[in-house]
């Protein structure tokens, strides 16, 4: 097991690596840089500021060749945690995006919480009473949950939200919470915004593991063992609790490695449409003025983490599984 | 060779009394009759082969004893009687599904083993603990107990140091010693019927002979019946006592094994014996196959199912009635060559 | 007892038959067609792509025609009967027109339905021209007012005055056609890819393989949206179109190889492979004639449900601002006009219909593909 996890382990190295290198490619695709933006932006109110620019282009290193811009930007990583600046803020990357990171992912694991209280039963229960009204239902909304764009839901549920219950919209906590200590009824306050978010980037991902778990079982409801099991005479519960939905758990559990990813990217369009203070909004702003660093740092770090998760969850499916521990 | 029967007094009652056995199979092309008409007892202490192609509902009959053939297929007529070691008699055919009383006796009173051990074991579940969950399912006893039974089973059925094995997986072991497994999981409560469904069709032939000595000797030291299910006539003469033959769904002949061997009555069973290789064959003769395909399930032939590839079909006849089981000596058969009011027609 | 000897005496069994036996397209056909959502989606698909096709023909109006009278216009309904001066009911297929109406309390305007003034409506009417299939130049319209000069707004007007209908319409075009190209792309290069992987592997699968797990490990959308922000916004609408596309068909084609090597590594193996093999085919004929046939109706099914998948994620980019730019008409952009909830509360239909007609088209997809994936595999039971 302990080797089984090195591997797994060593084997996220490469992956980080290229993310990087496709990152900062990326990152430096379009043309010009913030500092062209920044002139043109002076240049309209009238300033002569070339010696000002090229002072600033001197001083981040812009104008130098991207092998080097990259190496400077890793090894500042690696060697002093320093994920460089943030053109536009003026600020360190590093004080801009902790905060932000923090909520991305305290969303997206509740998300991922969510997906799994709601599929679990529903997908059991849609496999052994296939074709009952329940499984169509069930199938019906799995469907229309996959049809429904994510940022779409969010406007959809946030016009009747604010419509029909007065409800503050956007955010994560009311206006009149934002500035203030932590305290009991922040957090209640913060219980009642955060449901819509989870709600909304998990409704797609829920409905596509509803299907999953569905077929999975049924592919696991017919084999032999199971018919061994009710010749045992075990009941029906039981045994399906203890041998086809077990078997069929692992796939389902292998999973989390890609919805993880989609979580992360359904949040961050979610993000952007209820203005919640997480990544999204911030890496749409980076990438649309150029704020090159602080894009990259976002998407090298929400990367990182992602493929941590998935990590994870090959560890906890090996657990499971003794097949693919001995392997 | 075969073994002597015990000599059983032909009035005491069976244990099992199948009567009229209808298990239909309601697909969306239409009704399959897999079992259709089945008279047929089991004996306490004997083995019954139930002998046939693939495909003739040997497997579902047995299935639908334990009442565990799977959906679309149901019961539709006929009982089967279960005389309980306690006097009481239940007809399982009658019986609601997943009831308690169904239950209760599958894995307890009868059990079953099945072709494919690999897919018949839970695949991520260790051995040792499927055979405790049976032990505790059907007697009150603790977890420290049933697994000291569990490992003693293990050895019984002759699986090497059990108690290392017991925290196996099933993908860890050999098809033989997953099969021994699978005796030892159906054993564990001292059933008075094992059903056995084709147990040595997956394994290669010197554990095939393995694993039927082992049913044969477990069957002396344990007391019960055993119902072998088999498409093998070499493992009919090897293990059987009693033979029932089956044909697209219908039994057409019954025997004990020396009477099937001796002088079959069926030209089913006739062709059945033919189309086996002997000693003394010259390597040039042809090997008689039956002639003719099994016909399709959806298209039953009138009659007789089995006129359509009989050499003896008599026209007028055989395609009119069905025949049924009549007595003839050293069984009974189902044809209209040995019945005595065809002839009269 | 007569034993009748088979040679003398032929026996003719009478008609016992043997259920018909089918082709394999025929089998899939039958158990398609068994799946009545997803018959009934075939159709709908085949509607919307209609729609795609003769777009102008299907919109009441110039789609990029602004009506500085009419912004933020509400649906107007489409009514049956006018009443006569003297009360009696006389039948007129009409809608009615909108007039301003002042709220002095909130100090609002807004738009209520006259209905003094009806707007006759017609099929096949005149209105403004265009080359249906951008070959014949003609003036007919399916369905709209029957003077042209008239404006109605079926499902209201945006913040121009254009008519969201006829804008939808439009946009069904381009997000279809999306759809179409980018599963094009992703069929290309996830069928060559994943069949290179599946057929010959080795390290070039390893390479493949490598590769797609990296690109499926890594949370898409910052991805492209890098990518996406990094189009110009001076570029020519048509150049940003292909590469929003090509963007858009990266989600697809991992899946598809990743389904095309796992079919080629264990049909590789069937005894039917081996024995053309041993007939002396080469590689590509095998491939040709054995493999290919023998998938080709799963490629089928994830490719119909890899469409909605690029559906979507056009509409997410250009709902972001990042995917295709105005005048481009797409259902991202027209949603891109909803973006913020003031509007949506003063003008719900910008929400509403082009939300509704995504939702509707990526059902009917699915649908689709569902059917055909488990028609995809005629002898499973």
């Amino acid at each position: 097991m302990g080797g089984f996890i090195l591997r797994r382990a060593l084997y996220m190295i490469p992956t980080v690596f290229l993310v990087s290198i496709v990152t900062f490619i990326i990152i430096q695709l379009p043309p010009g840089d913030y500092l062209d933006s920044l002139a043109a932006e002076m240049g309209e109110s009238g300033v002569d500021n070339t010696a000002v620019v090229e002072q600033l282009r001197e001083q981040y290193g812009l104008g130098q060749p991207m092998y080097l811009q990259y190496w400077k930007w890793m090894t500042g990583i690696l060697l002093e945690g320093d994920f460089g600046i943030s053109f536009e803020k003026n600020l360190p990357v590093t004080d801009v995006i902790w905060d932000r990171l923090g909520w991305t992912f305290a969303i997206s694991l509740l998300t991922l919480l969510f997906i799994w209280m709601v599929a679990l039963p529903i997908g059991i229960y849609s496999a052994v009473r296939k074709y009952s009204v329940g499984d169509y239902v069930a199938t019906f909304f799995g469907f229309v949950g996959l049809a429904v764009p994510n940022f779409l839901l969010a406007l959809v549920m946030m016009y009747v939200a604010f419509r029909y219950f007065g409800q503050s919209v956007g955010g994560l906590v009311s206006p009149e919470y934002l500035d203030q200590p932590w305290s009991g009824a922040k957090f209640v306050d913060l219980l009642k915004h955060i449901w819509m978010p989870v709600f909304v980037v998990g409704t797609s991902g829920a409905a596509a593991l509803i299907r999953i778990m569905r077929a999975n079982l049924l592919d696991e409801l017919y084999r032999p063992y199971v018919v061994t099991a009710r010749a045992k005479g075990m009941s029906e519960f039981q045994l399906l609790l203890r041998y086809p939905v077990r078997v069929a758990l692992n796939p389902f559990i292998s999973t989390i490695g890609w919805i993880l990813p989609t979580l992360v990217s359904g949040e961050i369009i979610v993000a952007v449409v209820m203005n919640l203070p997480t990544t999204g909004p911030l890496l749409l702003r980076a990438l649309l003025v150029q704020d090159m660093y602080l894009a990259g740092s976002l998407i090298l770090i929400v990367s990182l983490l992602t493929v941590i998760g998935t990590l994870l969850s090959d560890v906890l499916l090996a657990w499971v599984d003794p097949r693919i521990r001995y392997q | 060779m075969p073994q002597i029967p015990m000599q059983t007094d032909p009035t005491e009652q069976p244990m099992i009394q199948i009567r009229g056995l209808r298990t239909h199979f309601f697909t969306d092309d239409g009704l399959v009759k897999a079992v259709e008409g089945v008279d047929l007892d089991i004996r306490a202490n004997r083995t019954l082969c139930l002998l046939g192609e693939s495909g003739c509902g040997k497997s579902i009959l047995a299935r639908s004893i334990l009442r565990i053939v799977d959906a679309p297929g149901r019961i539709t007529g006929g009982s089967i009687l279960y005389h309980a070691a306690d006097g009481r008699t239940v007809d399982l055919a009658a019986a609601r599904p997943g009831s308690r009383q169904l239950r209760s006796i599958r894995g307890s009173d009868i059990s079953m083993i099945f072709q494919e051990p690999m897919s018949s074991l839970g695949p991520i579940q260790k051995i040792g603990r499927q055979i405790t969950e049976t032990i505790r399912l059907h007697r009150q006893v603790t977890k420290a107990e049933a697994k000291e039974e569990a490992i003693d089973m293990l050895a019984r059925v002759g699986i090497p140091r059990p108690a290392e094995r017991f925290e196996a997986y099933p993908f860890e072991l050999s098809g033989g010693m997953r099969q021994r497994a699978m005796i030892a999981m159906a054993l564990s409560c001292q059933p008075r019927l094992l059903i056995a469904d084709e147990p040595t069709t997956a394994l290669d032939v010197t554990t095939q002979a393995q694993i039927l000595d082992l049913i044969a000797e477990l069957k002396d030291e344990f007391q019960m019946a055993v119902m072998l299910i088999t498409h093998d006539l070499g493992v009919v003469a090897e293990v059987a006592d009693d033979v029932a033959v089956m044909y697209m769904g219908k039994i057409v002949e019954k025997s004990d094994v020396f009477g099937l061997f001796e002088t079959p009555s069926h030209p089913y069973t006739r062709a059945l014996l033919n189309s086996v290789p002997r000693i003394g064959m010259t390597t040039h003769e042809r090997l008689p196959a039956i002639r003719g395909m099994v016909p399709h399930p959806l298209a039953r032939p009138s009659g007789c199912t089995f006129r359509t590839r009989c050499d003896h079909v008599m026209p007028g006849i055989c395609d009119r009635r069905e025949p049924r089981l009549k007595p003839v000596p050293g069984g009974e058969v189902a044809c209209f060559l040995h019945d005595k009011e065809t002839t009269d027609v | 007892m007569t034993a009748i000897d088979p040679a003398s005496d032929v026996i003719v069994p009478e008609a016992v038959k043997a259920p018909a036996l089918l082709g394999p397209w025929a089998l899939m056909w039958r158990q398609f067609r068994r799946h009545k959502i997803a018959h009934f989606s075939l159709y709908v698909v085949g509607l919307v792509y209609l729609v795609a096709l003769l777009g102008e023909f299907f919109a009441p109006a110039d789609h990029l025609a602004t009506n500085t009278r009419a912004p933020f216009a509400p649906p107007q309904g489409i009514h049956l009967f006018v009443e006569n001066g003297d009360g009696s009911r006389e039948f007129l297929l009409h809608a009615r027109a909108l007039k301003v109406e002042v709220d002095r309390e909130a100090m609002r305007r807004h738009f209520v339905e006259d209905p003094e003034k009806p707007i006759p409506l017609g099929f096949f009417v005149k209105g403004h021209p265009y080359k249906l299939l951008w070959l014949i130049p003609t003036d007919r319209h399916l369905f709209g007012p029957i003077d042209p000069k008239q404006k109605v707004y079926f499902l209201g007007a945006d913040r121009l005055g254009r008519d969201i209908l006829s804008r939808i319409i439009m946009g069904t075009r381009i997000s279809m056609s999306i759809g179409l190209v980018g599963v094009a792309v992703s069929l290309v290069v996830g069928v060559s890819l994943g069949g290179i992987s599946g057929y010959y592997g080795g390290w070039i699968d390893n390479l493949i393989q490598r590769l797609i797990e990296f690109l499926r490990s890594v949370p898409t959308i910052p991805l492209w949206m890098g990518l996406a922000a990094a189009i110009p916004l001076d570029w020519p609408p048509l150049r940003t179109y292909f590469v929003v596309t090509i963007i858009v068909s990266m989600i697809g084609w991992t899946t598809l190889a990743r389904e095309v090597r796992g079919k080629f590594l264990s049909l590789r193996k069937e005894d039917f492979v081996v024995a053309a093999r041993l007939d002396g085919l080469s590689d590509w004929e095998i491939i040709r004639k054995h493999l290919v046939p023998s998938f080709a109706s799963h490629i089928i099914a994830s490719l119909t449900l890899a469409v909605p998948l690029m559906i979507l994620a056009e509409t997410s980019l250009s709902f972001l601002g990042i995917g295709l730019q105005p005048p481009i008409v797409s259902w991202g952009t027209l949603l891109k006009e909803a973006q913020n909830i003031r509007t949506i509360i003063e003008a719900p239909w910008l929400l509403i219909a082009p939300g509704t007609t995504i939702v509707i088209v990526v059902l009917a997809l699915n649908f689709l593909g569902d059917g055909l994936r488990d028609a995809a595999d005629p002898y499973a039971n």
